[in-house]
């Protein structure tokens, strides 16, 4: 195991073209029900709810005709941090050591037993990818039967997030390894459940390490800059905050990748140096 | 906080962390019992007897 | 009625009158465990906080205290290690006010962690490489400190005093003090700073995240800085409040002249390097993440440019030149100024650097999140101060916290 994330290791991460994904939030129900997600009884205030992937709305704030409209779904982006050394935002910051990186599959992780809920993480992460119990977990009646086995259902007073659903992971590498096939997961193998939920085909998922995976063919993450896109197409949210995600957004539309970071006047279109030196 | 704790690595973060914390406790536990030990002696001698207002 | 536990020769209230205020105080002391209770059995939906807005008032609350309470290790290095002798007539009280600030911080820590139960983890399983990590330790371990400093002012009491063991370890404890107070010191340096690493380090925060020295970034010494500062400034106003409710003089005017002058060069010093601070920042690191000062102060209902003007000029430079100057810091009305705003500045540093961080957006397409809290938080927000109340009312009552008392008493 290498203690970067340039290596052989795996790096999975997600592509999300914007431009196919219809706002239809087949991702956060697969992803709610995939995971034990528990129900609030009454979900109106959304600040609260928990949404491991969330689906945004855009506009680019033009009145009509020319108003557009764009969805953006977001998971945890399981940043790989300043330099990409796995020193992502929240975990360089947890007290108890309660989440950690995986330099073999570049998976930011989450332990509940271990988290005791000082909810620093939640400050720490931009995106607000991370989310608390604020309740206890609760299901209606009789949907306790359809909880997956795989996923442990978390307790109050802890903070969760998407793992890219590393049960699954698990499953595929468990399979290889009694296969023999050591730790070579097919492409195919490990998929998340939005990515295979989503109707449009907009979420593709897999290892930004191989040359041969769908992900790395549509964004050419550029290894010598931090995994940067070199798909001029291709974006990550706030990038100029080297937090490094593993989440890639595609778009046609210029305001929609311009919406992906912050722009002081006159800045969108020219060359932006982000320093991906080498962070604490 | 003990090397026995499995999130433990012997590097130079827990040298220095561990270090001064060890290093503080130490200091604070050893003046403590020195200045009990010696209340104890000085108790033992008879110092502070007959000490207080109602006394003078 | 309880005249044998209060210190010889000095004037107390009777004590009927003493029970009804501690009772009255109790009430809202009781209000607040009620809600303390509430949020430790149900959790923290109690509150009013969710996944945008993070951090509680009473989090802001736990900064703030711990920054007025400054005053106790500042105090402490300048009279123990640094020889300040005439300190010794106010540090009895900085002792009391930095125990209230500590024990008050710890609890408020305790209620904000959704499972208290395992708060032990943080030093069980300690990242070293978190700030909090660094706060939690440092803290718990400098209130240890002030333990050890307040066991010799109980002591003191005069029944207690009579046991010649209590007299004896009283007497020790004063004798190997300088050590105490200079671990005391290294801790609260380091616990004060990391307090501001915590926002510091936020790199997914523009708003908040400082370049710095090492792992440690600028807040960290501001931090430090300013509690050593303005700590001085909340141990004077307890002071002048003591002299106002009692109507009796406690301290000498060249001793609360001589801190005051001393807090006014260190909110002197504090100030410049926060105002280089906040140029640097609005000139150079924010813009580098994509953000123009403006961006932290508009488009919300509540945090305009104003919090800043508040924070450097009312709480910053106001009390550095009415501190520093002679003239007006023996003009008992703009010490009172001083000292107050001074005070109020260095909460309001708290407040940015906690709850305007949770505040602003960073995505460009968020919103502000502005949270009022529940009666819950304000209650367990209050507590602390219910408690402090109490807590020095009876050292007040029963302690001989100002030394200078009788002999001020006798020269009217």
């Amino acid at each position: 195991m290498t203690q970067d994330n340039h290596g052989k290791a795996h790096k999975y991460g997600m592509v999300i073209d914007l431009d196919k994904c219809t706002g239809c939030g087949s991702c956060m129900v697969a992803c709610m029900s995939e995971n034990n997600v528990p129900f609030k009884e009454n979900e109106t205030d959304k600040k609260d709810s928990i949404t491991w992937m969330k689906v945004f709305k855009l506009t680019n704030g033009k009145p009509f005709p020319d108003i557009d409209t764009c969805y953006l779904p977001r998971p945890c982006m399981h940043c790989g941090g300043k330099g990409d050394h796995g020193h992502s935002p929240c975990i360089s910051v947890c007290p108890a050591t309660a989440t950690d990186y995986g330099y073999d599959t570049g998976i930011v992780s989450q332990i509940y037993t271990r988290c005791f809920g000082c909810r620093y993480c939640m400050g720490a992460c931009p995106y607000h990818a991370r989310y608390f119990n604020w309740w206890d977990p609760k299901w209606p009646d009789g949907m306790e039967e359809y909880l997956s086995p795989d996923v442990s259902p978390r307790m109050r007073g802890v903070v969760e997030k998407c793992s890219f659903c590393y049960h699954r992971y698990q499953e595929a590498r468990d399979r290889a390894y009694h296969e023999e096939r050591r730790d070579h997961i097919e492409e195919g193998e490990y998929q998340t459940a939005c990515t295979q939920a989503c109707p449009a085909g907009a979420i593709t998922f897999g290892d930004l390490n191989n040359p041969e995976h769908e992900v790395y063919k549509l964004v050419k993450p550029d290894p010598h800059n931090c995994g940067r896109p070199r798909e001029p197409k291709a974006f990550r949210l706030l990038e100029r905050l080297q937090t490094n995600p593993k989440v890639y957004y595609i778009s046609e539309r210029e305001w929609v990748r311009k919406a992906g970071d912050n722009y002081r006047k006159g800045e969108w279109g020219k060359e932006i140096k982000v320093s991906h030196g080498k962070g604490h | 906080m003990f090397p026995f704790c499995f999130e433990w690595v012997w590097d130079a973060g827990h040298y220095l962390f561990f270090g001064g914390m060890w290093y503080t406790i130490s200091i604070l536990g050893l003046g403590m019992t020195f200045c009990l030990l010696k209340t104890i002696v000085d108790t033992l001698n008879g110092k502070g007897a007959g000490h207080g207002d109602d006394h003078h | 009625m309880d005249s044998a536990l209060i210190p010889k020769g000095a004037r107390r209230c009777p004590f009927p009158v003493f029970a009804t205020g501690i009772a009255v105080v109790s009430v809202v002391l009781l209000w607040g465990v009620f809600a303390m209770v509430l949020c430790w059995l149900k959790g923290l939906n109690q509150t009013n906080m969710n996944d945008y807005y993070g951090f509680a008032l009473w989090i802001w609350a736990d900064l703030a205290v711990i920054a007025i309470g400054g005053g106790a290790f500042f105090t402490g290095l300048l009279k123990y290690v640094f020889g300040i002798d005439e300190l010794k007539n106010i540090i009895n009280l900085a002792v009391v006010i930095g125990f209230i600030c500590y024990s008050s911080a710890l609890l408020i820590l305790a209620i904000d962690i959704g499972q208290p139960l395992r708060g032990w983890f943080i030093f069980w399983h300690a990242n070293v490489h978190s700030m909090l990590t660094e706060v939690a330790f440092c803290l718990s371990l400098y209130f240890s400190v002030l333990t050890i400093e307040f066991i010799p002012l109980i002591l003191e009491n005069r029944q207690l005093d009579k046991v010649p063991f209590f007299h004896n370890l009283s007497h020790n404890m004063h004798g190997v003090m300088a050590v105490f107070a200079a671990t005391g010191a290294f801790l609260s340096c380091f616990h004060q700073g990391s307090l501001g690493g915590v926002a510091g380090v936020l790199y997914g925060r523009p708003f908040a995240y400082r370049e710095g020295l090492l792992v440690w970034p600028w807040t960290f010494f501001l931090f430090t800085w300013s509690a050593a500062a303005y700590g001085p400034c909340f141990t004077l106003t307890v002071c002048k409040m003591f002299e106002g409710i009692t109507r009796k003089k406690l301290v000498k005017d060249n001793v609360i002249h001589l801190l005051a002058k001393i807090s006014g060069w260190m909110i002197t010093t504090y100030i410049i390097a926060k105002i280089i601070d906040t140029i640097y920042w609005a000139g150079v690191t924010a813009p580098e993440m994509g953000f123009s000062l403006m961006d932290f102060y508009s488009d919300n209902a509540f945090y305009g440019i104003w919090i800043l003007f508040a924070e450097i000029v009312l709480g910053g430079i106001v009390p550095a030149v009415f501190l520093t100057v002679k003239r007006f810091r023996e003009n008992k009305k703009l010490l009172l100024v001083a000292i107050i705003l001074g005070t109020l500045g260095v909460c309001l540093n708290r407040w940015v650097m906690v709850l305007q961080v949770m505040a602003v957006p960073v995505m460009s397409f968020d919103t502000w999140a502005l949270y009022i809290p529940s009666w819950q938080e304000v209650a367990t927000t209050i507590l602390p101060v219910a408690y402090g109340v109490i807590l020095i009312s009876l050292a007040y009552r029963y302690l001989p916290m100002f030394p200078q008392e009788q002999e001020l008493y006798d020269s009217k």
